[in-house]
């Protein structure tokens, strides 16, 4: 699957834009303007953007707190972003929610997460079983983690959406750890993709900081199961580059893995390879980071402008009345 | 037309389905079967298995697609086989169901229909009440049928509404009580009690099977000159409070009466209610006729111990009206 040139050029940019607005967000941590707890993206950028992009309009993605990516490839905004991080009223959630949980629009296909991760599974297939009673050609797209993967959650929506072979697709992001626990304490086996056969579904793993590879599987899971052939389960590996949130110095992990990972940083990756075909030039490089910047600074300003919630808010809206 | 209390909930669905092609059923053994105690069946048929789903056995799973399907627009209405297992999906029903409307502005329409309640030698794990859980989570609806009447209305108003209902049936009542409904479309809407009886002395608060225990000591009551008020609750989320409060200050004597076990029971709730604003009125202590602080006993001397009935309900009030 080749995409034209000018699909690779935005991918490059909305990578370039997650890890800005992620940077921005690790400032606004560190200078107190966030508070509570803070997750960060780094790392996961191929994951989020190469797996978002594979979706149709019409589809359904369920991100996670890593996967800022996605968020921002189906429309969501920095400045969204930024007001949802530090609680304004202007956020998705009316500062109900913090962080990009609960940063969901139905209007862009986007479902809002809870802490507890793996419940994206079974809301993800709950939005494939609409299609499947409706018989829509639509397709939905869950993301969960090494951790969440050992939870009942992951099972029962795996062997429900394989017995209905509703059109959904599942990519896990095995970042090696969940929060101080690693994969091997996680699972005894290597390949999460692997649990696939137990479900009788296609498993794939993929180098979930390439996201040209990314976007390939996850392209063709989803028109698989947009064929009415079922779900895929797809293992995307990477490595989680910070702590598991913003308080976390994350000592448990090895330094070494840590440096191995940063030379195969996905962005780095991927622009190298922009410039070999001659698609980015020095010009065109300088060009995309400044608006990435632009639109950044203007996310900050924005999110800081924006009002607070008045207390009382929180009494509002526990019950939909229409 | 006479139906009973199962029938009159097979009839909202059916009914529901044909109106509206966005509602459909998951949940075990709902289809081929017919459900556990057969109130879906024949609906696979109608229906196709497209709108009556057979699952295999995964609450988390059912109740998780349930919310995911109402996001995209329909109207599940889940099966638990039995309301004790709706333990198994407590994270869906409270953390994402109950929160998503406040968090996000995602509404869930969703039902949740279970069977719950005991008296018919079930055990512990097939005769549980498990409704003050759900009442204490925010951003859910519990309903709680005691009539064939209400069990039918308030169902269609669960599938109508804009939140996620948790739907308790009395599988005591399935096939005990029978009445005549009506044939056409109708209602009940919820947070509006009914007062089953009309009473002076004393007021018995109740809902689900035990209306039906507080109405038979009332009728014992009045052979003993104690004219009992019973209130049948119909949907403790939300509370009709007027209608509660009116009772009490009219009788200035209450009893609460509820199947599950006592401590942070919704008895509780109704009594802290009353003495924060209807202290003024009262001429008692507000009692509680509950089960007690242990699991559903399976033995029948164990369970008949265990269950509240009319006899211990009649006892209470004796007590209450010589206060």
């Amino acid at each position: 699957m080749t995409l034209p040139n000018e699909d690779l050029l935005q991918i490059y940019e909305y990578m370039l834009l997650t890890r800005a607005v992620d940077d921005r967000i690790d400032l606004l941590f560190k200078q107190g303007k966030i508070e509570g707890v803070s997750f960060s993206s780094l790392g996961h950028e191929a994951i989020a953007v190469g797996a978002a992009w594979a979706l149709g309009p019409d589809d359904v993605v369920a991100p996670l707190h890593r996967d800022l990516g996605a968020y921002l490839v189906r429309g969501i905004t920095p400045r969204q972003v930024l007001a949802q991080f530090l609680g304004r009223r202007t956020a998705l959630s009316r500062g109900r929610d913090g962080n990009t949980h609960g940063m969901g629009d139905l209007n862009l296909g986007i479902l809002g997460y809870v802490s507890p991760l793996p419940d994206q599974l079974p809301l993800t297939l709950g939005a494939a079983m609409a299609f499947w009673v409706r018989q829509e050609p639509r397709v939905a797209l869950a993301f969960f983690g090494d951790g969440s993967s050992s939870e009942g959650a992951a099972h029962e929506t795996l062997n429900l959406a394989s017995v209905l072979k509703a059109p959904a697709v599942f990519i896990c992001e095995n970042n090696q750890f969940a929060y101080s626990t690693p994969t091997k304490k996680q699972f005894a086996i290597e390949n999460l993709a692997d649990r696939a056969a137990g479900y009788g579904i296609p498993g794939v793993v993929v180098d979930g900081n390439d996201v040209l590879a990314v976007y390939d599987v996850v392209h063709k899971a989803v028109e698989r199961a947009r064929r009415g052939e079922g779900p895929t389960l797809i293992e995307a590996k990477t490595m989680r580059m910070r702590g598991h949130a913003a308080h976390d110095d994350a000592f448990y992990v090895p330094q070494e893995l840590l440096a191995a990972w940063r030379e195969k940083d996905p962005i780095r990756r991927f622009e190298a390879a922009l410039r070999q075909q001659g698609l980015l030039s020095d010009e065109l490089a300088e060009e995309i980071a400044s608006r990435v910047a632009a639109a950044v600074d203007d996310a900050t300003t924005f999110a800081e402008k924006s009002p607070f919630p008045e207390g009382r808010e929180a009494l509002e809206g526990v019950f939909c009345d229409v | 037309m006479e139906v009973t209390y199962l029938e009159a909930i097979h009839q909202a669905l059916e009914e529901e389905m044909h109106r509206d092609e966005r509602v459909f059923l998951l949940g075990e053994d709902i289809g081929v079967y017919g459900g556990a105690f057969k109130v879906t069946q024949g609906l696979l048929e109608t229906f196709g298995p497209r709108r009556v789903i057979d699952t295999p056995m995964c609450e988390i799973a059912i109740v998780g697609s349930a919310i995911g399907s109402a996001m995209m627009g329909m109207r599940p209405v889940a099966e638990i086989q039995f309301a004790d297992f709706m333990a198994c999906a407590f994270d869906q029903i409270v953390n994402v169901a109950g929160t998503s409307f406040y968090r996000w502005r995602a509404a869930v329409p969703i039902v949740i229909r279970a069977p719950s309640g005991g008296g018919v030698r079930a055990g512990p794990f097939h005769s549980q009440n498990p409704e003050a859980w759900f009442c204490h989570a925010p951003g859910l609806r519990v309903v709680v049928p005691a009539t064939a009447y209400d069990a039918k209305g308030l169902l269609k108003s669960a599938i109508r509404d804009p939140n996620p209902v948790i739907f308790l049936e009395n599988k005591y009542l399935y096939r005990r009580i029978k009445e005549d409904i009506p044939t056409d479309d109708y209602v009940v809407p919820f947070g509006q009690a009914a007062v089953r009886r009309k009473g002076s002395d004393l007021s018995l608060l109740a809902y689900g099977a035990m209306v039906h225990e507080a109405l038979a000591a009332a009728e014992v009551l009045e052979q003993e000159g104690i004219d009992a008020e019973v209130l049948d609750l119909r949907t403790l989320v939300p509370l009709d409070e007027e209608t509660v409060l009116a009772s009490a200050r009219k009788t200035g004597k209450v009893v609460i009466t509820h199947e599950a076990s006592r401590t942070a029971g919704f008895g509780a709730e109704l009594a802290a209610l009353i003495a924060e604003r209807a202290f003024d009125y009262l001429d008692g202590p507000v009692l509680r006729v509950t089960a007690p602080d242990t699991p559903v006993p399976y033995s029948p001397p164990l369970e008949d111990f265990f269950r509240p009935d009319a006899a211990k309900i009649a006892e209470a009030a004796r007590r209450l009206a010589a206060y």
